[in-house]
Protein backbone atom coordinates (compact mmCIF):
# COMPACT_ATOMS: atom_id res chain seq x y z
CA UNK A 1 0.00 0.00 0.00
CA UNK A 2 2.96 2.23 0.51
CA UNK A 3 5.21 1.43 -2.10
CA UNK A 4 4.23 3.61 -4.78
CA UNK A 5 5.20 7.09 -5.94
CA UNK A 6 1.87 8.36 -4.64
CA UNK A 7 1.40 6.84 -1.43
CA UNK A 8 5.19 7.97 -0.49
CA UNK A 9 3.91 11.31 -1.90
CA UNK A 10 0.55 11.48 0.71
CA UNK A 11 2.46 10.04 3.48
CA UNK A 12 5.24 12.88 3.36
CA UNK A 13 2.73 16.07 1.87
CA UNK A 14 0.19 14.72 5.34
CA UNK A 15 3.61 14.91 7.47
CA UNK A 16 4.37 18.70 6.17
CA UNK A 17 0.55 19.93 6.03
CA UNK A 18 0.09 18.71 10.00
CA UNK A 19 3.43 20.17 11.27
CA UNK A 20 2.75 23.05 8.70
CA UNK A 21 -0.76 23.38 10.66
CA UNK A 22 0.33 23.74 14.44
CA UNK A 23 2.32 27.33 13.42
CA UNK A 24 -0.28 28.13 10.33
CA UNK A 25 -3.17 31.27 11.04
CA UNK A 26 -6.70 30.39 11.92
CA UNK A 27 -8.15 31.02 8.44
CA UNK A 28 -5.36 28.85 6.40
CA UNK A 29 -6.46 25.93 9.17
CA UNK A 30 -10.15 26.61 8.46
CA UNK A 31 -9.72 26.37 4.35
CA UNK A 32 -7.89 22.86 4.93
CA UNK A 33 -10.54 21.32 6.99
CA UNK A 34 -13.13 22.47 4.75
CA UNK A 35 -11.34 21.82 1.79
CA UNK A 36 -9.80 18.44 3.20
CA UNK A 37 -13.44 17.73 4.48
CA UNK A 38 -15.19 17.92 0.92
CA UNK A 39 -12.39 15.65 -0.61
CA UNK A 40 -13.64 12.57 0.61
CA UNK A 41 -16.83 12.85 -0.96
CA UNK A 42 -14.81 14.18 -4.21
CA UNK A 43 -12.53 10.96 -3.82
CA UNK A 44 -15.68 8.84 -4.34
CA UNK A 45 -17.03 11.04 -7.33
CA UNK A 46 -13.75 10.51 -8.75
CA UNK A 47 -14.19 6.21 -8.56
CA UNK A 48 -17.54 6.83 -10.42
CA UNK A 49 -16.56 9.28 -12.78
CA UNK A 50 -13.38 6.70 -13.87
CA UNK A 51 -16.35 4.43 -14.50
CA UNK A 52 -18.01 6.90 -16.76
CA UNK A 53 -20.99 7.50 -14.05
CA UNK A 54 -21.55 11.26 -12.72
CA UNK A 55 -24.04 11.83 -9.72
CA UNK A 56 -25.76 14.60 -9.37
CA UNK A 57 -27.40 13.88 -5.82
CA UNK A 58 -24.36 12.96 -3.75
CA UNK A 59 -25.21 15.65 -1.32
CA UNK A 60 -27.94 13.42 0.08
CA UNK A 61 -25.26 11.09 1.26
CA UNK A 62 -22.73 13.85 2.36
CA UNK A 63 -26.09 15.67 4.08
CA UNK A 64 -26.88 12.35 5.20
CA UNK A 65 -23.16 11.67 7.28
CA UNK A 66 -23.46 15.58 8.34
CA UNK A 67 -27.25 15.12 9.84
CA UNK A 68 -26.01 11.95 11.57
CA UNK A 69 -23.55 13.87 13.50
CA UNK A 70 -26.21 16.33 14.44
CA UNK A 71 -28.59 13.76 15.43
CA UNK A 72 -25.98 11.64 17.59
CA UNK A 73 -24.77 14.58 19.09
CA UNK A 74 -28.18 16.37 19.79
CA UNK A 75 -30.18 12.93 20.88
CA UNK A 76 -27.77 10.85 21.94
CA UNK A 77 -24.99 13.39 23.17
CA UNK A 78 -22.36 11.78 21.66
CA UNK A 79 -19.17 14.15 21.39
CA UNK A 80 -16.27 11.36 20.27
CA UNK A 81 -14.87 12.59 16.84
CA UNK A 82 -14.31 8.63 16.30
CA UNK A 83 -17.91 7.45 17.03
CA UNK A 84 -19.17 10.51 14.90
CA UNK A 85 -17.22 9.76 11.77
CA UNK A 86 -18.08 6.49 11.97
CA UNK A 87 -22.33 7.06 12.35
CA UNK A 88 -21.75 9.24 9.78
CA UNK A 89 -20.18 6.97 7.01
CA UNK A 90 -22.01 4.54 7.96
CA UNK A 91 -25.15 6.11 7.55
CA UNK A 92 -24.34 7.12 4.45
CA UNK A 93 -22.78 4.14 3.27
CA UNK A 94 -25.89 2.16 4.29
CA UNK A 95 -28.35 3.76 2.78
CA UNK A 96 -25.84 4.11 -0.96
CA UNK A 97 -25.93 0.32 -0.60
CA UNK A 98 -29.71 -0.34 -0.40
CA UNK A 99 -29.77 2.63 -3.14
CA UNK A 100 -27.23 0.85 -5.56
CA UNK A 101 -29.12 -1.85 -6.20
CA UNK A 102 -31.39 0.63 -8.15
CA UNK A 103 -28.54 2.77 -9.69
CA UNK A 104 -26.98 -0.11 -10.44
CA UNK A 105 -29.30 -0.25 -13.23
CA UNK A 106 -29.10 2.77 -14.64
CA UNK A 107 -26.16 4.76 -16.86
CA UNK A 108 -25.67 8.29 -18.26
CA UNK A 109 -28.05 11.10 -17.65
CA UNK A 110 -30.46 8.91 -15.60
CA UNK A 111 -27.82 8.05 -13.05
CA UNK A 112 -26.98 11.59 -12.96
CA UNK A 113 -30.80 12.47 -12.46
CA UNK A 114 -31.68 9.86 -10.09
CA UNK A 115 -29.42 10.84 -7.87
CA UNK A 116 -30.58 14.37 -8.21
CA UNK A 117 -33.77 13.28 -7.38
CA UNK A 118 -33.31 11.16 -4.17
CA UNK A 119 -31.08 13.90 -2.65
CA UNK A 120 -34.26 16.42 -3.20
CA UNK A 121 -36.63 13.70 -1.25
CA UNK A 122 -33.81 14.29 1.30
CA UNK A 123 -34.33 18.09 1.07
CA UNK A 124 -37.76 18.33 1.31
CA UNK A 125 -38.34 16.07 4.43
CA UNK A 126 -35.41 17.90 6.09
CA UNK A 127 -37.08 21.18 5.32
CA UNK A 128 -40.33 20.37 6.65
CA UNK A 129 -39.25 18.63 10.09
CA UNK A 130 -39.10 20.83 13.32
CA UNK A 131 -37.46 18.33 14.87
CA UNK A 132 -34.64 18.11 12.42
CA UNK A 133 -34.31 22.05 12.74
CA UNK A 134 -36.30 22.73 9.31
CA UNK A 135 -34.57 25.33 7.04
CA UNK A 136 -32.20 26.72 9.84
CA UNK A 137 -30.84 23.32 10.88
CA UNK A 138 -29.05 23.26 14.20
CA UNK A 139 -25.88 23.80 15.84
CA UNK A 140 -23.28 20.86 16.91
CA UNK A 141 -21.42 20.79 20.04
CA UNK A 142 -17.46 20.46 19.76
CA UNK A 143 -15.81 17.08 18.89
CA UNK A 144 -14.16 15.59 21.63
CA UNK A 145 -11.01 13.12 20.93
CA UNK A 146 -11.17 9.78 22.87
CA UNK A 147 -12.80 11.68 26.21
CA UNK A 148 -10.23 14.78 25.50
CA UNK A 149 -11.87 18.20 24.99
CA UNK A 150 -9.38 20.29 22.57
CA UNK A 151 -9.32 24.14 22.97
CA UNK A 152 -8.37 24.97 19.46
CA UNK A 153 -9.23 23.66 16.23
CA UNK A 154 -5.54 22.04 15.54
CA UNK A 155 -6.29 18.45 16.95
CA UNK A 156 -9.30 18.41 14.70
CA UNK A 157 -7.40 19.82 11.79
CA UNK A 158 -4.60 16.78 12.83
CA UNK A 159 -7.71 13.96 12.74
CA UNK A 160 -9.30 15.67 8.88
CA UNK A 161 -5.85 15.23 7.80
CA UNK A 162 -5.04 11.08 8.94
CA UNK A 163 -8.75 10.58 7.58
CA UNK A 164 -8.31 11.88 4.59
CA UNK A 165 -4.96 10.26 4.07
CA UNK A 166 -6.05 6.90 5.37
CA UNK A 167 -9.06 7.31 2.97
CA UNK A 168 -6.40 8.63 -0.20
CA UNK A 169 -4.47 5.31 0.76
CA UNK A 170 -7.49 3.15 0.81
CA UNK A 171 -8.87 4.13 -2.49
CA UNK A 172 -4.96 4.24 -4.35
CA UNK A 173 -5.02 0.87 -3.19
CA UNK A 174 -8.64 -0.25 -4.44
CA UNK A 175 -7.61 1.51 -7.60
CA UNK A 176 -4.96 -1.36 -8.40
CA UNK A 177 -6.72 -4.33 -7.51
CA UNK A 178 -8.66 -6.18 -10.12
CA UNK A 179 -12.27 -4.52 -9.21
CA UNK A 180 -10.61 -0.90 -9.52
CA UNK A 181 -8.86 -1.60 -12.57
CA UNK A 182 -12.49 -2.35 -13.74
CA UNK A 183 -13.44 1.79 -13.45
CA UNK A 184 -12.32 2.53 -16.88
CA UNK A 185 -12.75 -1.18 -18.29
CA UNK A 186 -16.44 -0.57 -17.58
CA UNK A 187 -16.33 3.23 -18.78
CA UNK A 188 -15.01 1.78 -22.07
CA UNK A 189 -17.00 -1.50 -22.76
CA UNK A 190 -19.43 -3.04 -20.07
CA UNK A 191 -20.20 -6.37 -22.84
CA UNK A 192 -16.85 -7.06 -22.98
CA UNK A 193 -16.71 -6.84 -19.25
CA UNK A 194 -19.52 -9.48 -18.91
CA UNK A 195 -18.20 -11.37 -21.56
CA UNK A 196 -14.73 -11.68 -19.46
CA UNK A 197 -17.02 -13.15 -16.67
CA UNK A 198 -17.44 -10.36 -14.54
CA UNK A 199 -20.65 -8.72 -13.14
CA UNK A 200 -20.84 -5.16 -14.48
CA UNK A 201 -23.47 -4.42 -12.26
CA UNK A 202 -21.52 -5.65 -8.66
CA UNK A 203 -19.04 -3.57 -9.53
CA UNK A 204 -20.79 -0.68 -10.60
CA UNK A 205 -22.95 -1.56 -6.82
CA UNK A 206 -19.52 -1.58 -5.26
CA UNK A 207 -17.79 1.56 -6.82
CA UNK A 208 -20.92 3.44 -5.40
CA UNK A 209 -21.30 2.29 -2.17
CA UNK A 210 -17.69 3.36 -1.78
CA UNK A 211 -18.48 6.53 -2.89
CA UNK A 212 -21.57 7.00 -0.51
CA UNK A 213 -19.86 6.39 2.85
CA UNK A 214 -17.01 8.79 1.43
CA UNK A 215 -19.56 11.51 0.65
CA UNK A 216 -20.64 10.64 4.43
CA UNK A 217 -17.74 10.43 5.83
CA UNK A 218 -17.10 13.85 4.16
CA UNK A 219 -20.12 15.14 5.33
CA UNK A 220 -19.22 14.21 8.92
CA UNK A 221 -15.92 15.53 9.27
CA UNK A 222 -17.80 18.95 7.39
CA UNK A 223 -20.46 18.88 10.23
CA UNK A 224 -17.88 18.96 13.16
CA UNK A 225 -15.41 21.28 11.10
CA UNK A 226 -18.65 23.99 10.95
CA UNK A 227 -20.47 23.17 14.37
CA UNK A 228 -23.44 22.64 12.55
CA UNK A 229 -26.21 21.24 9.83
CA UNK A 230 -28.47 23.00 7.91
CA UNK A 231 -30.56 21.69 4.30
CA UNK A 232 -29.65 24.17 2.46
CA UNK A 233 -25.81 23.95 2.87
CA UNK A 234 -25.78 20.28 3.56
CA UNK A 235 -28.39 18.67 1.18
CA UNK A 236 -29.37 21.20 -1.42
CA UNK A 237 -28.93 20.30 -5.24
CA UNK A 238 -26.42 23.14 -5.50
CA UNK A 239 -24.61 21.33 -2.95
CA UNK A 240 -24.32 18.16 -5.43
CA UNK A 241 -23.44 20.79 -7.99
CA UNK A 242 -20.76 22.16 -6.37
CA UNK A 243 -19.31 17.85 -5.62
CA UNK A 244 -19.39 17.86 -9.06
CA UNK A 245 -17.82 20.95 -9.73
CA UNK A 246 -14.60 20.33 -7.77
CA UNK A 247 -14.68 16.66 -9.06
CA UNK A 248 -14.13 18.14 -12.61
CA UNK A 249 -11.92 20.94 -10.91
CA UNK A 250 -9.53 18.37 -9.51
CA UNK A 251 -9.96 15.88 -12.65
CA UNK A 252 -9.66 11.87 -12.06
CA UNK A 253 -6.02 11.16 -13.09
CA UNK A 254 -4.97 10.45 -9.56
CA UNK A 255 -6.11 10.40 -5.26
CA UNK A 256 -4.08 13.59 -4.50
CA UNK A 257 -6.30 15.54 -7.26
CA UNK A 258 -9.25 15.90 -4.91
CA UNK A 259 -7.48 16.86 -2.42
CA UNK A 260 -5.67 19.57 -4.33
CA UNK A 261 -8.72 20.48 -6.06
CA UNK A 262 -10.86 20.83 -2.97
CA UNK A 263 -8.64 23.34 -1.63
CA UNK A 264 -8.14 25.03 -4.76
CA UNK A 265 -12.06 25.43 -4.41
CA UNK A 266 -12.04 26.78 -1.08
CA UNK A 267 -9.32 29.63 -1.75
CA UNK A 268 -11.12 30.26 -4.73
CA UNK A 269 -14.52 30.96 -3.37
CA UNK A 270 -13.13 32.42 -0.53
CA UNK A 271 -11.44 35.22 -2.65
CA UNK A 272 -14.19 35.51 -5.02
CA UNK A 273 -17.00 36.46 -2.50
CA UNK A 274 -14.30 38.59 -0.75
CA UNK A 275 -13.15 40.48 -4.23
CA UNK A 276 -16.86 40.84 -5.60
CA UNK A 277 -19.81 39.76 -2.76
CA UNK A 278 -22.85 40.13 -5.55
CA UNK A 279 -21.18 38.35 -8.33
CA UNK A 280 -18.94 35.63 -7.28
CA UNK A 281 -20.44 33.10 -9.14
CA UNK A 282 -19.45 34.85 -12.11
CA UNK A 283 -15.62 34.21 -10.82
CA UNK A 284 -16.29 30.62 -10.22
CA UNK A 285 -18.46 29.87 -13.65
CA UNK A 286 -15.63 31.56 -15.54
CA UNK A 287 -13.06 29.49 -13.54
CA UNK A 288 -15.42 26.11 -14.69
CA UNK A 289 -15.25 27.28 -18.12
CA UNK A 290 -11.67 27.81 -18.05
CA UNK A 291 -11.53 24.65 -17.11
CA UNK A 292 -13.80 22.41 -19.41
CA UNK A 293 -12.08 24.37 -22.35
CA UNK A 294 -8.05 24.04 -21.67
CA UNK A 295 -8.05 21.68 -18.71
CA UNK A 296 -10.20 18.93 -19.27
CA UNK A 297 -8.64 16.68 -17.54
CA UNK A 298 -8.68 19.16 -14.35
CA UNK A 299 -5.64 20.69 -12.04
CA UNK A 300 -4.04 17.27 -12.06
CA UNK A 301 -3.64 17.22 -15.56
CA UNK A 302 -1.67 20.38 -15.24
CA UNK A 303 0.42 18.94 -12.73
CA UNK A 304 1.15 15.65 -15.11
CA UNK A 305 1.53 18.55 -17.96
CA UNK A 306 4.87 20.42 -15.76
CA UNK A 307 6.01 17.40 -14.90
CA UNK A 308 6.21 15.88 -17.78
CA UNK A 309 3.59 12.71 -17.63
CA UNK A 310 1.25 10.98 -19.09
CA UNK A 311 -2.08 11.07 -17.78
CA UNK A 312 -2.95 7.82 -15.73
CA UNK A 313 -6.53 7.15 -16.87
CA UNK B 1 -17.49 -37.12 -19.89
CA UNK B 2 -17.25 -39.66 -22.10
CA UNK B 3 -14.86 -39.51 -24.29
CA UNK B 4 -16.94 -39.39 -27.47
CA UNK B 5 -20.08 -37.90 -26.08
CA UNK B 6 -20.75 -33.91 -27.23
CA UNK B 7 -19.63 -31.27 -25.34
CA UNK B 8 -22.29 -29.28 -26.53
CA UNK B 9 -26.08 -30.17 -27.59
CA UNK B 10 -28.88 -28.04 -28.50
CA UNK B 11 -32.04 -29.32 -29.17
CA UNK B 12 -35.42 -27.67 -30.69
CA UNK B 13 -33.82 -24.44 -30.60
CA UNK B 14 -35.79 -21.67 -31.48
CA UNK B 15 -35.92 -17.86 -31.69
CA UNK B 16 -39.15 -15.41 -32.88
CA UNK B 17 -39.27 -11.77 -32.64
CA UNK B 18 -42.64 -11.05 -32.54
CA UNK B 19 -43.87 -12.51 -36.61
CA UNK B 20 -40.07 -12.64 -37.82
CA UNK B 21 -38.82 -15.81 -36.88
CA UNK B 22 -34.99 -16.09 -36.43
CA UNK B 23 -34.27 -19.34 -35.65
CA UNK B 24 -36.07 -22.98 -35.60
CA UNK B 25 -35.93 -26.58 -35.27
CA UNK B 26 -32.01 -26.31 -34.90
CA UNK B 27 -30.62 -29.35 -33.47
CA UNK B 28 -27.45 -30.07 -32.98
CA UNK B 29 -24.51 -31.85 -31.42
CA UNK B 30 -20.83 -30.54 -31.13
CA UNK B 31 -17.80 -32.84 -29.77
CA UNK B 32 -14.72 -32.09 -27.97
CA UNK B 33 -12.07 -30.49 -30.21
CA UNK B 34 -14.06 -29.97 -33.41
CA UNK B 35 -13.94 -26.98 -35.25
CA UNK B 36 -16.83 -26.13 -37.07
CA UNK B 37 -17.63 -23.45 -39.49
CA UNK B 38 -21.21 -21.62 -39.62
CA UNK B 39 -22.07 -20.17 -42.70
CA UNK B 40 -25.14 -18.74 -44.26
CA UNK B 41 -26.40 -15.17 -46.10
CA UNK B 42 -26.94 -12.22 -44.24
CA UNK B 43 -30.13 -12.56 -41.59
CA UNK B 44 -29.80 -16.69 -41.82
CA UNK B 45 -29.80 -17.20 -37.76
CA UNK B 46 -26.08 -18.13 -37.48
CA UNK B 47 -25.21 -15.10 -35.22
CA UNK B 48 -28.64 -15.29 -33.68
CA UNK B 49 -27.34 -19.20 -32.54
CA UNK B 50 -24.36 -17.62 -31.22
CA UNK B 51 -25.83 -15.14 -29.08
CA UNK B 52 -28.11 -17.67 -27.82
CA UNK B 53 -25.50 -20.07 -26.90
CA UNK B 54 -23.46 -17.19 -24.84
CA UNK B 55 -26.55 -15.92 -23.41
CA UNK B 56 -26.93 -12.66 -25.04
CA UNK B 57 -30.01 -13.20 -26.52
CA UNK B 58 -32.81 -16.03 -24.67
CA UNK B 59 -34.48 -18.75 -27.01
CA UNK B 60 -38.13 -18.65 -27.16
CA UNK B 61 -38.12 -22.07 -27.36
CA UNK B 62 -35.50 -25.41 -26.46
CA UNK B 63 -32.64 -26.11 -24.94
CA UNK B 64 -28.36 -25.64 -24.70
CA UNK B 65 -26.54 -28.03 -22.59
CA UNK B 66 -23.08 -27.71 -22.00
CA UNK B 67 -21.46 -31.14 -20.41
CA UNK B 68 -24.81 -31.66 -19.55
CA UNK B 69 -25.85 -28.24 -17.42
CA UNK B 70 -28.52 -26.56 -19.01
CA UNK B 71 -27.13 -23.04 -20.30
CA UNK B 72 -30.58 -21.57 -21.13
CA UNK B 73 -31.29 -18.77 -18.19
CA UNK B 74 -27.55 -18.50 -16.85
CA UNK B 75 -26.07 -15.07 -17.48
CA UNK B 76 -23.35 -14.21 -19.61
CA UNK B 77 -20.80 -14.14 -16.97
CA UNK B 78 -22.39 -17.30 -15.62
CA UNK B 79 -21.61 -18.71 -19.37
CA UNK B 80 -18.20 -17.90 -19.37
CA UNK B 81 -17.30 -19.23 -16.07
CA UNK B 82 -19.09 -22.54 -17.30
CA UNK B 83 -16.29 -22.28 -20.18
CA UNK B 84 -17.49 -20.90 -23.37
CA UNK B 85 -16.13 -17.91 -24.47
CA UNK B 86 -16.71 -15.57 -27.54
CA UNK B 87 -15.31 -13.00 -29.75
CA UNK B 88 -17.21 -10.34 -31.40
CA UNK B 89 -18.16 -9.43 -35.55
CA UNK B 90 -16.83 -5.49 -34.20
CA UNK B 91 -14.41 -6.23 -31.85
CA UNK B 92 -15.47 -5.83 -27.69
CA UNK B 93 -11.95 -4.01 -26.27
CA UNK B 94 -11.31 -1.29 -24.16
CA UNK B 95 -10.77 1.28 -26.42
CA UNK B 96 -8.74 3.57 -24.20
CA UNK B 97 -6.37 1.29 -22.49
CA UNK B 98 -3.45 -0.04 -24.25
CA UNK B 99 -3.10 -3.64 -25.55
CA UNK B 100 -1.23 -4.53 -22.05
CA UNK B 101 -3.92 -3.16 -20.08
CA UNK B 102 -6.88 -4.85 -22.06
CA UNK B 103 -4.87 -8.38 -21.46
CA UNK B 104 -4.07 -7.78 -18.05
CA UNK B 105 -7.83 -7.24 -16.95
CA UNK B 106 -8.71 -10.39 -18.71
CA UNK B 107 -6.46 -12.31 -17.39
CA UNK B 108 -7.05 -10.41 -13.38
CA UNK B 109 -10.86 -11.08 -14.32
CA UNK B 110 -9.89 -15.15 -15.13
CA UNK B 111 -7.61 -15.44 -12.27
CA UNK B 112 -9.24 -13.15 -9.59
CA UNK B 113 -12.74 -14.14 -9.00
CA UNK B 114 -14.77 -13.37 -6.11
CA UNK B 115 -12.72 -11.95 -2.71
CA UNK B 116 -9.82 -11.83 -5.08
CA UNK B 117 -11.24 -9.64 -7.33
CA UNK B 118 -9.64 -7.16 -4.03
CA UNK B 119 -6.22 -8.34 -4.49
CA UNK B 120 -3.68 -6.65 -6.63
CA UNK B 121 -3.68 -6.79 -9.84
CA UNK B 122 -0.31 -6.45 -11.20
CA UNK B 123 1.47 -9.10 -9.97
CA UNK B 124 4.64 -11.01 -10.93
CA UNK B 125 2.38 -13.97 -12.13
CA UNK B 126 0.18 -12.45 -14.04
CA UNK B 127 2.82 -10.20 -16.07
CA UNK B 128 4.44 -13.53 -17.22
CA UNK B 129 1.20 -14.69 -18.51
CA UNK B 130 0.37 -11.55 -20.27
CA UNK B 131 4.19 -12.03 -21.85
CA UNK B 132 2.89 -15.69 -22.99
CA UNK B 133 -0.75 -14.14 -24.48
CA UNK B 134 0.89 -11.41 -26.35
CA UNK B 135 4.15 -13.65 -27.95
CA UNK B 136 1.15 -16.65 -28.99
CA UNK B 137 -1.27 -14.02 -30.29
CA UNK B 138 1.72 -12.35 -32.13
CA UNK B 139 0.71 -8.70 -30.27
CA UNK B 140 4.60 -7.80 -28.99
CA UNK B 141 4.94 -5.04 -31.15
CA UNK B 142 1.44 -3.36 -30.16
CA UNK B 143 1.92 -4.24 -26.28
CA UNK B 144 1.88 -0.63 -25.37
CA UNK B 145 0.10 1.03 -28.24
CA UNK B 146 -3.39 2.19 -26.91
CA UNK B 147 -6.01 -0.22 -28.90
CA UNK B 148 -8.00 3.06 -30.26
CA UNK B 149 -4.84 3.77 -33.00
CA UNK B 150 -4.42 0.30 -33.71
CA UNK B 151 -5.64 -1.43 -36.72
CA UNK B 152 -8.58 -3.52 -37.57
CA UNK B 153 -7.13 -6.92 -37.28
CA UNK B 154 -4.59 -6.01 -34.42
CA UNK B 155 -7.70 -5.22 -32.60
CA UNK B 156 -9.66 -8.55 -33.99
CA UNK B 157 -6.69 -10.42 -32.63
CA UNK B 158 -6.70 -9.10 -29.37
CA UNK B 159 -10.37 -9.30 -28.91
CA UNK B 160 -9.80 -12.79 -29.53
CA UNK B 161 -6.72 -13.45 -26.95
CA UNK B 162 -8.91 -11.72 -24.62
CA UNK B 163 -11.68 -14.20 -24.84
CA UNK B 164 -9.38 -17.25 -24.46
CA UNK B 165 -7.22 -15.90 -21.22
CA UNK B 166 -10.19 -17.80 -19.20
CA UNK B 167 -9.23 -20.61 -20.65
CA UNK B 168 -12.64 -21.52 -22.25
CA UNK B 169 -13.18 -25.05 -23.74
CA UNK B 170 -15.49 -23.80 -26.45
CA UNK B 171 -14.44 -20.40 -28.54
CA UNK B 172 -17.49 -19.12 -30.90
CA UNK B 173 -15.90 -16.08 -32.80
CA UNK B 174 -18.05 -13.81 -34.93
CA UNK B 175 -17.10 -13.53 -38.56
CA UNK B 176 -13.41 -13.43 -36.75
CA UNK B 177 -11.76 -12.15 -40.59
CA UNK B 178 -14.38 -9.51 -41.20
CA UNK B 179 -12.98 -6.23 -41.60
CA UNK B 180 -9.72 -7.51 -42.48
CA UNK B 181 -7.50 -7.67 -45.83
CA UNK B 182 -7.43 -10.23 -48.06
CA UNK B 183 -3.61 -10.31 -48.02
CA UNK B 184 -3.81 -10.39 -44.13
CA UNK B 185 -6.88 -13.03 -43.74
CA UNK B 186 -4.87 -16.39 -43.50
CA UNK B 187 -2.09 -15.10 -41.76
CA UNK B 188 -4.60 -13.82 -39.19
CA UNK B 189 -6.39 -17.40 -39.17
CA UNK B 190 -2.84 -19.30 -38.72
CA UNK B 191 -2.59 -17.35 -36.22
CA UNK B 192 -5.65 -17.93 -34.32
CA UNK B 193 -6.41 -21.17 -35.22
CA UNK B 194 -2.46 -22.65 -33.96
CA UNK B 195 -3.28 -21.09 -30.55
CA UNK B 196 -6.45 -22.53 -30.40
CA UNK B 197 -5.38 -26.39 -31.70
CA UNK B 198 -2.41 -25.60 -28.99
CA UNK B 199 -5.08 -25.60 -26.49
CA UNK B 200 -7.44 -27.91 -27.82
CA UNK B 201 -10.20 -25.37 -27.95
CA UNK B 202 -13.88 -26.54 -29.69
CA UNK B 203 -14.02 -23.39 -31.91
CA UNK B 204 -17.46 -22.67 -33.42
CA UNK B 205 -16.68 -19.62 -35.74
CA UNK B 206 -19.59 -18.17 -38.09
CA UNK B 207 -17.26 -16.69 -41.81
CA UNK B 208 -18.55 -15.36 -44.90
CA UNK B 209 -15.40 -16.08 -46.94
CA UNK B 210 -15.56 -19.84 -48.04
CA UNK B 211 -11.62 -19.99 -48.64
CA UNK B 212 -11.44 -19.78 -44.83
CA UNK B 213 -14.30 -22.23 -43.75
CA UNK B 214 -12.62 -25.07 -46.57
CA UNK B 215 -8.89 -24.44 -45.00
CA UNK B 216 -9.52 -24.42 -41.26
CA UNK B 217 -12.86 -26.52 -40.52
CA UNK B 218 -13.26 -29.97 -40.22
CA UNK B 219 -17.72 -29.54 -40.17
CA UNK B 220 -20.15 -27.10 -41.57
CA UNK B 221 -23.64 -25.62 -40.58
CA UNK B 222 -25.55 -24.08 -42.87
CA UNK B 223 -27.88 -21.87 -42.40
CA UNK B 224 -30.85 -20.54 -43.92
CA UNK B 225 -34.14 -18.89 -42.97
CA UNK B 226 -33.27 -19.69 -39.01
CA UNK B 227 -32.81 -23.49 -39.67
CA UNK B 228 -29.36 -25.65 -40.76
CA UNK B 229 -29.98 -26.73 -44.10
CA UNK B 230 -26.98 -29.07 -43.69
CA UNK B 231 -24.92 -30.65 -41.35
CA UNK B 232 -21.05 -31.80 -42.80
CA UNK B 233 -17.19 -31.63 -43.54
CA UNK B 234 -16.79 -28.71 -45.64
CA UNK B 235 -16.16 -30.51 -49.11
CA UNK B 236 -19.17 -31.98 -49.16
CA UNK B 237 -20.98 -29.27 -48.02
CA UNK B 238 -19.59 -26.40 -50.58
CA UNK B 239 -20.67 -29.05 -53.13
CA UNK B 240 -24.28 -29.75 -51.73
CA UNK B 241 -27.06 -28.43 -53.97
CA UNK B 242 -28.90 -26.78 -51.11
CA UNK B 243 -25.64 -24.58 -49.47
CA UNK B 244 -25.08 -23.35 -53.09
CA UNK B 245 -28.34 -22.41 -53.70
CA UNK B 246 -28.95 -21.00 -50.45
CA UNK B 247 -25.65 -19.87 -49.04
CA UNK B 248 -22.75 -19.86 -51.35
CA UNK B 249 -25.27 -18.57 -54.56
CA UNK B 250 -25.43 -20.47 -57.77
CA UNK B 251 -23.67 -17.39 -59.83
CA UNK B 252 -21.54 -17.26 -57.56
CA UNK B 253 -20.79 -20.68 -57.51
CA UNK B 254 -20.85 -20.87 -61.45
CA UNK B 255 -18.07 -18.20 -61.69
CA UNK B 256 -15.79 -19.63 -59.48
CA UNK B 257 -16.61 -22.83 -61.70
CA UNK B 258 -15.76 -21.17 -64.88
CA UNK B 259 -12.35 -19.54 -63.89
Amino acid sequence: MFNDKTAKFLLLAAIVICVGGAFAPNWIVNQFMFGFSRALAILGLMVLWRTGLVSFGHAFYFGLGAYAVAILDSEFGVSDVFLRLLAGAVVAGFAGFLIGFIMRNYRDIFFAMLNTAISMVLFGIVVKTESLGSTDGFAISMSTILGFAPETKYPMFVIIMLVGLTAALLVNFYLKTTFGKLTTAIRDNEIRVEYLGFSVAHAIHLKYTISTILAGGAGALMAMSLGQVDPESMINWTVSGELVFVTILAGPGNVIAPFIGSLVFEILRTYAFELAPQAWQLIMGATFLTIIFFLPGGIWSLIEKLGGKKNER
Amino acid sequence: MKGNSPILEVRDLLKTFGAVVAAKDINVDISQGEIVGIIGANGAGKTCFVNMVTGYLAPTEGSIKFEGTELIGLETRKITHAGISRSFQVSQVFHSMTVSENLMIALAIANNRGADALSLMDTPDLRSKLDAVLKRYKLEPHRDSTVSALAQGVRKLLDIAMAVVSKPRILLLDEPTSGISVEEKFDFMDIVMGALKEDGVTVLFVEHDMEIVARYVSRVLAFYQGEIIADMPPKKALADEKVQEFVIGKEHHKKRNRT
